[in-house]
């Protein structure tokens, strides 16, 4: 095995661990060292609690010394601090679940854990996973690996930093408009938002539940597959998991060789005014590539993606008024001093939640108003419809869509802080496949021309997953750029 | 015309939503929401553009029906665990502020 342990993929930590050229313990040091000397940068992680990773690190040694060969033994993977991690903490980046240690593991983090994986760190995110920049958490921003001077995207921003930085070979992360492509997109690194119903939400903060996906992000497609494919499946505890099996999805992903055969389809939509000219020049020379590697490209039309920002946010804002109610200072997290209980309520929350989190809510409080949800919430329920009609008619000719993930590459710190409008803008072009329960994937297709990251997205059809990411290791086998490294930390 | 002057719908009044959202605001941090929300509201009014007559809504994507399962009792969180992360706790119990006077 060739390099650092902490430049290891998923795949080549999980061999290197199989052939003992490597202790699980030895690797977990290395990332640790690793994050140690570029946390003060970066601001990617939340938490880390060396003692417990490397107890939990020397257990799999020890199995794995006992026969245990299960593939992703003693694999760390780094946490977004939306997910569950049974005796860590689980704050959504918000000071009102300050101190909050979760009881209990979340079911992907327990199918990862029986998978033999180590939870490595705790990464940042926007404030219940609330922004495109990881700027409203709590923990203060997380900066981009490539350019400290701008933001990661977010939400999931932590996630795509540290994967990028090489603080951990792959990490979980969630989606609900974007969070897992856009910053996967920003820092260089492949994200995967499953289909609706493919990963429990279970154990995971709610934002807006008809939306919110979890998903892994990782250096490559193949990576990214081997992580899906152990948390993936039905799950008793969320309704909403789909009973269709998973398949051998990490099979299909390494056998792939060419696109031939397939029809890619390329929404005109998706090459809106507002894409950056260097964005798009990359994004199209990604499309030829594909066409190179045999896909039939084929124009079609998305009329609706426009409006797709603006109907997630009124959608996620109602669904996320209702699921922050359970905040209130009574159970867990912050409580602020009051003497009345109904004053306690109001301070807590006051107090509690930030300020894109407060618009939020008084958003979606005002849509479910009676007076304004005929015409916000249901309307944006409708447009919902006509956005998942689009697709449905793209997809009659086209077996997947490839387009842009985000107007822009990584934008300064700060420069949409004051400007709410132009965050949510951001995610114009990822919101669509959450609001379709579709799957997308993010892989690296280039640079700009100042040297950031650009993104292409591979949408399928909800519970085709599996073509999704063989699109997308395809591409990865045919160009090298998933395997560009920001230079961070070269002594 | 906007929508607030072409029907009559509901106007965004900061302090009674923020109560019905049960989030104490400051006087500034009010009168800064009211724009900014009232913003982000003439932003979403886009979607007055999209012909939705005769569309149903959609509540969900989730793939096939809700599911039932049997009425038997599942080990939850021990009583422990549930009040470890309470702000305040006594006898097995949440502890609150008081309710009436």
């Amino acid at each position: 095995m060739s390099g650092s342990p902490v430049d290891w993929g998923v795949s080549e930590a999980a061999d290197a661990l199989a052939r003992k050229e490597v202790s699980a313990v030895e690797l977990a040091q290395a990332l640790l060292a690793r994050a140690d000397k570029l946390e003060p940068q970066l601001n990617a992680l939340t938490w880390r609690d060396s003692e417990a990773v490397l107890t939990a690190a020397r257990a799999a040694d020890e199995a794995r010394a006992g026969g245990d060969s299960r593939p992703l033994l003693g694999v760390p993977v780094a946490v977004k601090d939306v997910l569950s991690v049974a005796g860590q903490p689980c704050t959504a980046g918000s000071k009102i679940l300050q101190g909050y240690v979760a009881p209990f593991d979340a079911t992907a983090i327990a199918r990862l854990r029986a998978a033999g994986c180590i939870f490595i760190a705790r990464t940042n995110t926007d404030e219940f996973a609330m922004g495109g920049s990881t700027e409203t958490s709590v923990y203060g921003p997380t900066r981009n690996p490539w350019d400290v001077a701008r933001v990661p995207g977010g939400s999931s921003g932590g996630s795509a930093a540290a994967v990028a930085a090489r603080l951990a070979p792959a990490a979980l992360a969630t989606d609900s408009s974007g969070s897992i492509r856009q910053p996967a997109a920003f820092c260089g690194v492949t994200g995967f938002k499953p289909s609706y119903g493919r990963v429990s939400r279970f154990g995971c903060v709610a934002l807006a539940s008809s939306l919110d996906q979890v998903g892994p992000m990782a250096r490559s497609v193949a990576d990214a597959a081997a992580i899906y494919q152990a948390m993936a499946g039905h799950d008793a505890r969320d309704s909403t998991t789909s009973a269709r099996p998973v398949g051998d999805v990490l099979a299909a992903v390494r056998a792939a060789k060419d696109l031939c055969g397939l029809k890619l389809g390329v929404p005109a939509e998706f090459f809106m005014p507002e894409l950056d000219a260097g964005v798009a020049q990359r994004v199209r020379a990604a499309v030829d590539e594909c066409r190179a590697l045999g896909a039939q490209i084929v124009e079609v039309s998305l009329p609706h993606t426009a409006y797709g920002m603006a109907d997630y946010f009124v959608l996620s804002a109602a669904e996320a008024s209702s699921n922050l109610a359970r905040y209130d200072g009574v159970r867990y997290g912050f409580r602020a001093d009051a003497d009345e209980l109904g004053d306690m309520y109001d301070q807590t929350r006051g107090q509690g939640f930030g300020a894109e989190v407060k618009r939020r809510l008084l958003v979606g409080t005002y849509v479910l108003c009676r007076g304004a949800a005929e015409e916000y919430y249901r309307r944006a329920q409708q447009v919902r419809t006509r956005i998942r009609r689009d697709f449905e008619q793209a997809f009659a000719a086209c077996d997947a869509i490839a387009g842009p993930v985000t107007l822009t590459a990584a934008f300064p710190l700060g420069a949409r802080r004051d400007d709410p409008v132009s965050m949510y803008r951001g995610d114009s072009l990822t919101a669509t496949a959450n609001l379709a329960g579709l799957c997308a994937l993010s892989v690296p297709c280039g640079f700009t021309a100042e040297g950031l990251p650009v993104g292409l997205q591979i949408l399928a059809p909800a519970f085709h997953d599996e073509l999704a990411l063989r699109i997308g290791a395809a591409y990865q086998q045919a160009t090298a750029w998933h395997e560009s490294r920001p230079p961070m930390g070269e002594d | 015309m906007t929508m607030n002057d072409s029907k009559n719908v509901r106007p965004f009044d900061v302090r009674g939503v923020a109560g019905l959202a049960r989030i104490a605001l400051a006087d500034d941090e009010a009168a800064a929401l009211q724009t900014q929300v009232e913003g982000i509201l003439a932003w979403t009014r886009q979607l007055q553009e999209v012909d939705v007559k005769d569309v149903p809504p959609t509540e969900s994507v989730a793939d096939g029906e809700t599911v039932w399962r049997e009425d038997v009792p599942e080990a939850g969180l021990e009583r422990e665990a549930a009040l470890k992360n309470a702000p305040l706790s006594r006898q097995g119990q949440f502890v609150v502020p008081k309710v009436l006077e």
